[in-house]
């Protein structure tokens, strides 16, 4: 499951994980069961677009815009971590 | 350590109650419950919650004793939630009424943990002192039906470990997204019946090999958390993750302490009644008694490991040596480490009773308990 993720697929937090802002530290975390994951900027911004419409491809675009430089493996290569740990649902099109 | 370079706790123990419908003999609660009379509040956790939510806490775990006997418990856990905490219940599941889970799930609970005793009523009854075995399975499936994550936390020992196959059978069946199976670490009422809850070698060799291969099968479907036993390992556990670095606990009376065992140690109390959490975290004797490595004696002080096991842990110093200052008798470099050494080699003595002889709680003085077995304390349900 650490390989890859499909460009098609549209990501999503899985229902039980929680992102939201640590005042205390000044960053982004994910909150699940008896765990806390602490995110970097770019982390933060690729899960703050992953609301289960938009498909990797999309995602890539959205950041290659923010970014002006090319982040397609940084973002499936971080989304198959998380999709691994199943903190990231998949959503794939099956009308193709 | 200056008081400004240390980062706030993640997560919040909260223990709300010493009562509990169980009797568990391994209970990590203190060998004196607090009683219900002298539990904190309502307003009083309201108030611990903002204050730890300020100082940092991400999540909170509540749990006991049974939780779920706190009245007060589903507004405590909407509070928790409102400050943006991920909430955690830590429950027996006697109690989990659909209504009351109901009520939870609107109230914003994150996530749901069962125990569960063993894979059977007979035995499951009879460590728990309670017929409690088909409610946890039922409350199990209930918090799979309200779309919780549940967690099923087994407490693995002399009596249970043998079954883990078959725990691990329900595991799978209830759809559990994680499992916790810890062995007993022997502290307060585990230490008081170690003899009886201590595993034989060959007993800890099968039940890894077990969990490995469940572990591997289903490892798309399910967290697997083993909990070694100490007493079988060369080198002590990193307490905590260190003393006062990532949690606090906060019992039923409001005592903070930096671990669910500290209870036990000559340290003056710190009281979230007469304190703000902040300074009990920063600056209270209990939380900066042992925070970092200054504190260390030899050998952990010279040795290469202290940033990885830093010391180990104080309350197993404190329990087997009487000073909580010492290395953990449970590393190989402890002059103490015989202390250890001894309770594993009874616990490997082919004269000690068949672990399935043994049976669960049953009152003190009542006479022996199973062939050549010690009498167990018996945790009461509560205090007064």
């Amino acid at each position: 499951m650490t390989g890859t993720v499909p460009l098609t697929g549209r990501p999503a937090l899985a229902r039980f994980v929680k992102m939201r802002f640590d005042k205390a530290r000044d960053r982004q975390v994910l909150l699940g069961p008896e765990t806390v994951v602490t995110l970097n900027p770019t982390g933060a911004d690729i899960l703050g677009l992953c609301d289960g419409t938009r498909s990797v491809a999309d995602i890539v675009d959205e950041l290659g815009r923010r970014y002006d430089r090319v982040v397609d493996d940084e973002v499936t290569q971080f989304l198959a971590q998380l999709v691994a740990r199943r903190w990231i649902a998949i959503e794939e099109d099956t009308g193709a | 350590m200056p008081e400004t370079t240390v980062d706030g706790p993640l997560g919040l123990l909260a223990e709300l109650t010493h009562a509990c419908p169980l009797s568990c003999s391994y209970c990590s609660n203190p060998l004196e419950l607090t009683k219900r009379s002298a539990e904190l509040a309502t307003a009083d956790w309201h108030r611990v919650l903002d204050e730890a939510a300020d100082l940092g806490v991400l999540q909170s775990h509540f749990s006991g004793g049974e939780p779920l006997l706190r009245r007060d418990l589903v507004e405590l856990v909407g509070h928790a939630s409102s400050l943006g905490m991920y909430t955690n219940l830590v429950t027996s599941a006697i109690g989990l009424s659909r209504p009351r889970a109901q009520a939870l799930r609107d109230a914003g609970l994150d996530h749901v943990q069962v125990s569960i005793q063993a894979d059977e009523p007979v035995l499951s009854d009879r460590l728990a002192g309670i017929s409690s075995f088909d409610k946890k399975i039922e409350a199990a499936r209930l918090v799979k039906e309200l779309g919780w994550p549940l967690t099923l936390n087994v407490v693995l020992h002399r009596q249970n470990i043998d079954r883990v196959e078959a725990i691990l059978g329900w595991v799978e069946e209830l759809g559990a997204d994680r499992v916790e199976l810890a062995n007993t670490q022997y502290y307060g009422w585990a230490l008081a019946n170690r003899s009886a809850l201590l595993p034989s070698r060959e007993q800890l060799e099968n039940a890894e090999k077990v969990t490995r291969a469940f572990r591997e099968r289903l490892r798309d479907r399910t967290d697997v958390i083993y909990v070694i036993p100490d007493y079988y390992s060369r080198y002590p556990k990193p307490c905590m993750g260190g003393w006062g670095d990532r949690q606090l606990v906060i019992g039923p009376e409001g005592n903070a302490w930096p671990c669910l065992s500290a209870h036990e140690l000559p340290l003056p109390k710190a009281n979230v009644r007469e304190h703000p959490l902040d300074w009990i975290w920063r600056s209270s004797p209990m939380f900066t008694a042992f925070r970092g490595t200054d504190w260390m004696p030899d050998p952990c002080r010279s040795c290469e490991r202290r940033e990885v096991d830093l010391g180990g842990c104080r309350c197993q110093a404190f329990q087997l040596t009487g000073d909580m200052t010492r290395t953990d008798p449970v590393c190989v470099l402890s002059p103490d480490r015989h202390l250890i050494d001894e309770a594993v080699a009874a616990a490997n003595d082919p004269a000690t009773a068949d672990p399935a002889e043994q049976v669960g709680p049953v009152p003190v003085g009542s006479g022996p308990v199973g062939l050549g077995m010690p009498e167990l304390a018996v945790r009461p349900h509560r205090a007064d």
